[in-house]
């Protein structure tokens, strides 16, 4: 058996499992799980407007689960990852042009991210259930 | 600093991997233009809540919406597909699914985003 063949048993690096959670791999980690529930949410917004160019009937349909608690849960999960990872985005724009990348500059725009997509959901919760 | 690069490597600017620079370049150009339409399509999207059938297809149908809204969903779905390969190609190990996944996410995203054009246009246009 060469070398090349011999199964490899050798430990792995890094283990995610017994790093301790920080502000930036967690805010890593949410950026590609909210990017994955919006490519989902960006089939239901698609079959949204394939709905309302059905009849009334079918379209009362869609709207019946967008109106019911579970349904707002999910338009209101997809405001938040919608701001999250538009906010993380820029973030990485940031980065892809070559600015931020210090350690504390790093914390800082974390930081900033959390609360701009905390207050535009809030904001957003707030003014769409005023109006239903 | 030194450029390590030989003057065609230099010269095709295709990086250490010599593929990946049209996926990386197309990534950015959706995230760049999706900033606003993803502001307007949120805040559209508050502003309608609970409307009803009539409502929607006026909205739909006006004609600057129409423009953002086949924008929003095609460049939205374009960055989605493109996201979703690199996570694919991150976490998929066997070349067999990994290849199909990618293909099927490809699929899907033209689809979703053809019937969602045509459904506009119809609703713009009166069909």
């Amino acid at each position: 058996m060469s070398i090349a063949n011999r199964p490899a048993h050798r430990p792995l690096s890094p283990h995610l499992q017994v790093y301790r959670p920080q502000l930036t791999s967690v805010l890593s980690i949410l950026h590609r799980a909210t990017g994955i529930a919006l490519s989902v949410g960006a089939l239901y917004l698609a079959t949204w407007v394939i709905y309302a160019a059905a009849d009334a009937k079918a379209y009362a349909l869609f709207q019946s689960f967008n109106t019911s608690i579970a349904g707002r849960i999910v338009l209101g999960g997809w405001l938040f990852c919608a701001f999250y990872h538009l906010a993380n985005g820029i973030r990485h724009l940031f980065w892809d042009a070559g600015y931020g990348f210090e350690l504390k500059e790093a914390y800082r725009s974390g930081w900033i991210v959390v609360a701009v997509s905390l207050i535009a959901t809030a904001a957003s919760w707030i003014a769409g259930l005023r109006l239903v | 600093m030194n450029d390590l690069r030989s003057p065609l490597a230099r010269a095709r600017g295709l990086g250490s991997a010599r593929d990946g620079l049209k996926h990386w370049w197309a990534q950015r150009l959706t995230a760049i233009a999706l900033i606003p339409l993803v502001v307007w399509f949120a805040i559209s999207l508050v502003m309608l809540s609970g409307a009803d059938y009539d409502v929607a297809r006026a909205w739909i149908g006006s004609p600057l919406v129409m423009v953002l809204l086949i924008l929003t969903i095609v460049v939205g779905l374009q960055h989605g597909q493109l996201g979703l390969q690199v996570v694919i190609e991150d976490y998929v190990h066997g070349d067999g699914w990994k290849l199909a996944l990618i293909v099927a996410v490809r699929f899907i995203a033209v689809i979703f985003g053809l019937a969602a054009v045509v459904a506009i246009l119809r609703i713009g246009f009166g069909g």
